[in-house]
């Protein structure tokens, strides 16, 4: 029989009426998602549209008021994070969080060790391999020994994303990675991305645009703690209520 | 943490510092002797403490708690009930890690003033049952374990625990064990992830950690080695009182990992043995020592800021454990 290339039945994550609120602000308001294994995905949306809540909600940071969301057609509404790392979904943080006391090595080597006590016994041989093998893809091998505290930010960011690509997750959801970022080190992030999306479906909240449009297959564009577009990246670059939200102009337009 | 050279030197050094103290029992003078015996004993509490404070950076304020449970949990079935020594020990343990497990679970859902506030409770209502128990305990006055109860059959051996030379090799012992069980600790993938739960919570939550367990099983086994140290202090000192569940005893493991370096393997030693003996040496010359201790105390903070090793290893010696 021939391999027919279908659209997956299952999605990777799927959210049904997701729903948070924060005393009497409704931060994200009955969202439902859908996300496909292999994207890359950029969420977009004005400041304070709710995207960091929407992703925390998926990575377990916080839990939901209401509504559901499914990985790989598991409901997780209710796991814990850090069991839903385990499942396969890594965060890396909007404001970097990294151990600054410790070397490069060391913080990556934590990452490592998670993912091998998964399957057992930690080896050092291979928490080693796994280590050199993450900094090396990320670039910072040579920054292995410096004390991850010391290093410059846009270095900072990238021992994050180091962080969560060791992980070797099936979901990695990057929360405004290149903010603070050079032109020259948002160009080596882009092409880290796509290096990493081979193996990852990627989750993305992004407000550089030009990363946007380059690294993104679908754009979901939220406003006010919804969804207001979903689409191709052209069909939201013509899209007159993405526009506006951006904008700003009123209803009398 | 990286591999390197730094981890056989450790190792040598720590089995070098056993040594000495091993050496030692041949050359002190018997006062000295008798002192270097409490100090290793209660060392065995501080690096207890340490393990909780120092690594995985919750500052508890009840510790006394561990360490008299272990100490009555030890002296009161060989007073009351006849035991002997061994199973004495057992018992001491087991309290100390029944307690520290609920204590634990309790504790942990709170985080730092409030997790400092709430041992402190808990240690509190121990010390205050303690007295309350006063037919079994009694209370300040405490327990004068019986000579003859002191002794242990180990392979048609006799060892009297009463004895200054057995005393100080069963407190070595348990030193050495605690020493060493605390070098592996922090060099395992759980010693790693204690401190870098100290470090930085959440993120280690975000990297799949189940950070509440954790803390959890830091918290039982601090326990555990108080309650050691409380165990064996009962059986070699042969008292068992009040005192030891008091406040003062909270205070005094977190003054000595302070002392000695929070976070070292071998702070706990010297802060605890650095301690006696500025007690000793000052209570020699006047009756108002209590000031020079303080004196001391704000000295070495001025100069030694992380403590006496931990100074050291942040100036000189990197690969300190």
């Amino acid at each position: 029989m021939a391999a027919v290339s279908v659209k997956a039945a299952v999605p990777l994550i799927e959210t049904r009426g997701l729903t948070r609120d924060f005393g009497g602000l409704r931060a994200v308001n009955s969202v439902d998602f859908w996300l496909d294994g292999g994207e890359i995905r950029a969420i977009i949306g004005p400041n304070g549209a709710g995207k960091t809540t929407f992703v925390s909600l998926v990575c377990g940071r916080i839990l939901p008021s209401s509504g559901a969301i499914r990985f790989d057609g598991r409901d997780i509404t209710r796991l814990p994070a850090h069991k839903r790392v385990l499942a396969g979904i890594a965060y890396t943080f909007q404001i970097t969080s990294i151990f600054p006391r410790l070397s490069v090595y060391d913080n990556v080597a934590l990452s490592v060790q998670r993912r091998l006590l998964k399957s057992g016994r930690v080896h050092g041989a291979e928490l080693d391999r796994g280590v050199r093998d993450v900094l090396g893809r990320v670039g910072l091998a040579d920054r292995a020994a410096t004390l991850a505290g010391n290093l410059a930010y846009g270095h900072q960011r990238l021992v994050e994303v180091a962080m969560g690509l060791a992980l070797d997750p099936r979901l990695l959801i990057l929360d405004e990675p290149t903010q603070g970022l050079s032109d020259g080190e948002i160009e080596t992030f882009v092409g880290l991305v796509r290096e990493i999306a081979k193996e990852a479906t990627i989750l993305l909240i992004e407000h550089n645009m030009h990363v946007v449009m380059e690294l993104a297959d679908r754009i979901t564009v939220m406003n006010f703690g919804s969804v207001l577009a979903e689409g191709a990246p052209e069909e939201i670059r013509a899209n007159e209520e993405v526009q506006r939200a951006y904008l700003g102009t009123g209803a009398d337009g | 943490m990286m591999p390197g050279a730094g981890s056989r030197r450790a190792v040598a050094l720590h089995l070098a510092v056993i040594a000495v103290l091993f050496a030692l029992n041949f050359i002190l003078p018997e006062y000295h002797r008798g002192i270097f015996s409490r100090v290793m004993v209660l060392a065995v509490f501080a690096m207890g403490y340490n393990i909780l404070f120092g690594y995985t950076g919750l500052l508890s304020l009840g510790h006394a708690m561990f360490f008299a449970a272990g100490l009555y949990g030890a002296g009161l079935p060989l007073y009351h009930l006849g035991w002997g020594v061994p199973e004495s020990f057992v018992v001491g343990l087991a309290c100390g890690v029944v307690l520290s497990a609920a204590v634990g679970v309790l504790a942990l859902r709170t985080t730092g003033v409030a997790f400092m506030i709430v041992t402190m409770m808990f240690s509190q209502v121990f010390y205050l049952a303690t007295l309350y128990f006063t037919t079994y305990t009694r209370g300040e006055e405490g327990l004068v374990l019986p000579q003859a109860a002191r002794r242990v059959e180990l392979g048609g051996v006799a060892l009297d625990l009463t004895n200054p030379a057995s005393r100080y090799m069963i407190a070595l012992a348990m030193f050495s064990i605690v020493l060493l069980a605390t070098l592996a600790l922090v060099r395992a993938p759980f010693g790693r992830t204690l401190v870098a739960i100290r470090e930085n919570e959440e993120r280690m939550r975000m990297l799949g950690y189940d950070v509440f367990r954790a803390k959890l099983s830091a918290v039982i086994l601090s326990g555990l080695f108080c309650a050691a140290s409380g165990a064996a202090y009962a059986l070699l000192f042969g008292y068992v009182g009040s005192g030891f569940a008091s406040i003062q005893y909270s205070i005094l493991p977190l003054l000595w990992v302070l002392l000695g370096g929070a976070a070292t393997t071998l702070g706990p030693l010297i802060g605890t043995l650095f301690m006696f003996y500025v007690i000793d040496i000052t209570s020699a010359y006047t009756s108002a020592y209590l000031l020079l201790v303080g004196v001391a105390l704000i000295l070495l903070i001025l100069f030694f800021p992380r403590g006496l090793l931990g100074s050291i290893r942040e100036r000189w010696l990197p690969w300190l454990p």
